[in-house]
C-alpha cells in the first residue's frame, strides 16, 4: 500500500507553527476532548476530519482563543495562547458577516479593528478582495451575494490581517459541489503561494485528503486522535491528477474503514 | 375607496364624521359639542394667541427633553442587560413592572420631589417612553448571531468596539421599533404630566377653556394635539419601514 502513516522522522523535521498539549474541554458532564495532543507544521494545512460531535470545533476555537481549555495548552510559535491574537485568524463556517456593512468594510473588519487607518485598510482589502475573485462586489452587501461568494469575504477578511495560522471551520460546507471543488483548488494554491499555515477541519474524506499534507483524524467517546496520515507521493502531481491517484483513493478508503464504525 | 367611479383620497371618510358633528353642534343637543365649523374658527385664533404659543413651545420642550433622556439612557442600558447576564437578572424584574405600571399615578410623588414644574414633566415623559426602548434594546441584542460576537472577538474588537460596531447595529431594528413606540408614550407622558400639574403649558391652557366654559376652544386644542401625535407617529413608521428593508435580510 503507497501509504504513509505517522512518520516520526517527517514530523521532527517540520518545525510546528502551532502545538496542541494534552488540552481536555469538559462542557459540564459532557467530556468534548480528553487529553488531546497535536502538531501543526508550519507552512502546511493539517486536517481535522471526524464525525459530527467529536469536539472539532472545540478543539479550532480553544486553538482560537475563543474558548479556554478545562486543562492543557496551546502553543503558537513557542508562545502560550491566553486569547485570541494578531497570530490567528478565523474563517467561520457560517461566514459570520456583518450584514448592515459593505464588502470592502466587512473584508477591512480585522483591520479595523487594529486601529489601522481607513484609506490603508481598505487599499490592502480591495487588493484580497479581487485575490480572492470579487473584484467588483467592493460596495455591494452580504445579502447581495451567493453563499459562495459570501465565504470568499470571509476568507478575503482572515488574509487581509495577515495573520500566520488560519483557522477555518468547514469554510465550504455552504456551498454546492462545483464551487466547492474550485474552493478546494483555490485553497491548494493558497497553500503553496502564502507562507501560512492552516487548519481546517471538515466532514469530507474526499476533501480532506484532497487538499490536507496532514489529516488528524478524531474519533469521539472520549475525543482522541485516532491516526495521523502524512499523503506524500500525489501532492506533486498536480491538481488534476489527484483525484485519479492510487494512494489518493487507498487513503480514502482507509478513513472510511476507520469512520465507518462510529457512523449509525 | 372609489365613489361614482371617483378615487377618493385617503381619510375621507373623515368627511362624514366631520359633517356628523357639525349637524350635532349646530342641533343644539348640548352645550358641550359646538359645531366642527365654530370649532375651526376657535382654532384658527387660538394658534395665534401668546397663550397657545407659549404652551407649544413648552411642550415640545419637555417632550424633546424627556424624550432625549428616553433614549439616551435606554438604548444603552437595554444593550448592556442584553450582554450581561449579572445586570440583566438585577435590572429585568424592574423594567418589567414598570413597563405595564399605571405610571400615571407615579406624577403626584414626581410632583412632591422634583416640583411643580418643568423638572417633574420632562421626568414623567422619560418614564413613559424608556422602558419599551430598554426592553426592545435587550431583545435585539439578545438575538445577535452569536457567530457575530466570536467573530468580533477573534479579530481583537475591544468591549468599546464590540459595543458600537457590533452590539449596537446588530440590535437597530428593534431600537428603533422600541424608539417608535417609546416616542408615542412620551407625547402621552408629556400631555398626562401636563394635564396633572397643570400650570404649565397645554395642561394650563385646558384648565383656563374649562374653568371657562370655553367648549370651542377646548376642542381646538385637543384636535391640534391628536393630529401632532398622529403626525409623529406616522413620520417614523415611515423612517423604521426605510431602516428594515436590511432587517429582513439578516
Ligand atoms: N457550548 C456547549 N455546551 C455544551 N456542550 C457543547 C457545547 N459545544 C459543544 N458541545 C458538545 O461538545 C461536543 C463536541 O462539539 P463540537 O462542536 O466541537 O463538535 P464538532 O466535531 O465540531 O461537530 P460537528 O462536526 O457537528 O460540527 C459535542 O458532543 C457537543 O454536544
Ligand atoms: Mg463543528
Amino acid at each position: 500500500m503507497a501509504m504513509s502513516q505517522i512518520d516520526p522522522v517527517v514530523i521532527d523535521n517540520a518545525e510546528s507553527a502551532v502545538s496542541t498539549r494534552n488540552i481536555s474541554k469538559n462542557y459540564g458532564d459532557v467530556e468534548a476532548l480528553r487529553d488531546l495532543s497535536l502538531e501543526f507544521p508550519r507552512g502546511q494545512l493539517t486536517s481535522l476530519l471526524g464525525p459530527s460531535g467529536c469536539g472539532k470545533t472545540t478543539l479550532l476555537k480553544i486553538i482560537a482563543g475563543l474558548l479556554e481549555p478545562t486543562s492543557g495548552e496551546v502553543e503558537v510559535n513557542g508562545k502560550t495562547v491566553t486569547g485570541p491574537g494578531p497570530d490567528r485568524a478565523f474563517v467561520f463556517q457560517d461566514f459570520a458577516l456583518l450584514p448592515w456593512a459593505s464588502v470592502i468594510r466587512n473584508v477591512a473588519f480585522g483591520l479595523e479593528m487594529r486601529g489601522m487607518g481607513k484609506s490603508e485598510r481598505e487599499d490592502i482589502a480591495a487588493k484580497y478582495i479581487k485575490e480572492v475573485g470579487l473584484g467588483g462586489f467592493e460596495h455591494s452587501y452580504p445579502h447581495e451575494l451567493s453563499g459562495g461568494m459570501r465565504q470568499r469575504v470571509g476568507l478575503a477578511r482572515a488574509l487581509s490581517v495577515d495573520a500566520e495560522v488560519l483557522l477555518m471551520d468547514e469554510p465550504f460546507s455552504a456551498v454546492d459541489e462545483q464551487t466547492r471543488r474550485k474552493f478546494q483548488e483555490d485553497l491548494l494554491a493558497l497553500v503553496q503561494n502564502e507562507n501560512k499555515t492552516f487548519i481546517f477541519v471538515t466532514h469530507s474524506i474526499e476533501e480532506a485528503v484532497y487538499v490536507s499534507d496532514q489529516i488528524a483524524l478524531l474519533l469521539p467517546r472520549p475525543s482522541r486522535v485516532h491516526e495521523i496520515i502524512r499523503p506524500s507521493n500525489f501532492r506533486s502531481k498536480g491538481v488534476d491528477n489527484i483525484r485519479r491517484d492510487p494512494e489518493y483513493l487507498d487513503i480514502v478508503d482507509e478513513i472510511w474503514a476507520s469512520l465507518r464504525t462510529y457512523v449509525e | 375607496m372609489t365613489l361614482f367611479g371617483y378615487r377618493l383620497p385617503g381619510m375621507s371618510s373623515l368627511i362624514l364624521w366631520g359633517l356628523l358633528w357639525e349637524f350635532v353642534g349646530q342641533s343644539g343637543m348640548t352645550f358641550f359639542v359646538p359645531p366642527l365649523s365654530e370649532v375651526l374658527s376657535t382654532l384658527f385664533e387660538v394658534v395665534q394667541t401668546a397663550a397657545f404659543q407659549k404652551a407649544l413651545y413648552e411642550t415640545t420642550y419637555a417632550f424633546l427633553a424627556g424624550v432625549f433622556f428616553a433614549i439616551a439612557i435606554g438604548i444603552p442600558v437595554g444593550i448592556l442587560m442584553g450582554k450581561n447576564r449579572l445586570l440583566d437578572e438585577l435590572l429585568l424584574p424592574w423594567v418589567n413592572v414598570f413597563l405595564s405600571a399605571p405610571l400615571t399615578a407615579l406624577v403626584p410623588v414626581l410632583m412632591v420631589l422634583f416640583g411643580f414644574g418643568m423638572k417633574a414633566i420632562i421626568i414623567t415623559t422619560t418614564l413613559f417612553g424608556i422602558w419599551i426602548i430598554i426592553l426592545n434594546s435587550r431583545a435585539g441584542v439578545k438575538q445577535i448571531n452569536r457567530s457575530l460576537v466570536e467573530m468580533a472577538h477573534s479579530f481583537g474588537a475591544s468591549p468599546l468596539d464590540a459595543f458600537f460596531k457590533i452590539y449596537f447595529w446588530a440590535a437597530l431594528p428593534e431600537i428603533l421599533g422600541g424608539v417608535r413606540i417609546g416616542i408615542i408614550r412620551a407625547v402621552k407622558g408629556v400631555i398626562i404630566g401636563q394635564l396633572l400639574i397643570s400650570i404649565v403649558g397645554f395642561g394650563a391652557l385646558f384648565e383656563l377653556y374649562s374653568a371657562n366654559f370655553l367648549m370651542a376652544h377646548f376642542w381646538a386644542v385637543l384636535i391640534v394635539l391628536f393630529a401632532l401625535a398622529f403626525t409623529i407617529s406616522e413620520f417614523l413608521a415611515y423612517l423604521e419601514r426605510r431602516v428594515s428593508y436590511y432587517a429582513a435580510k439578516r
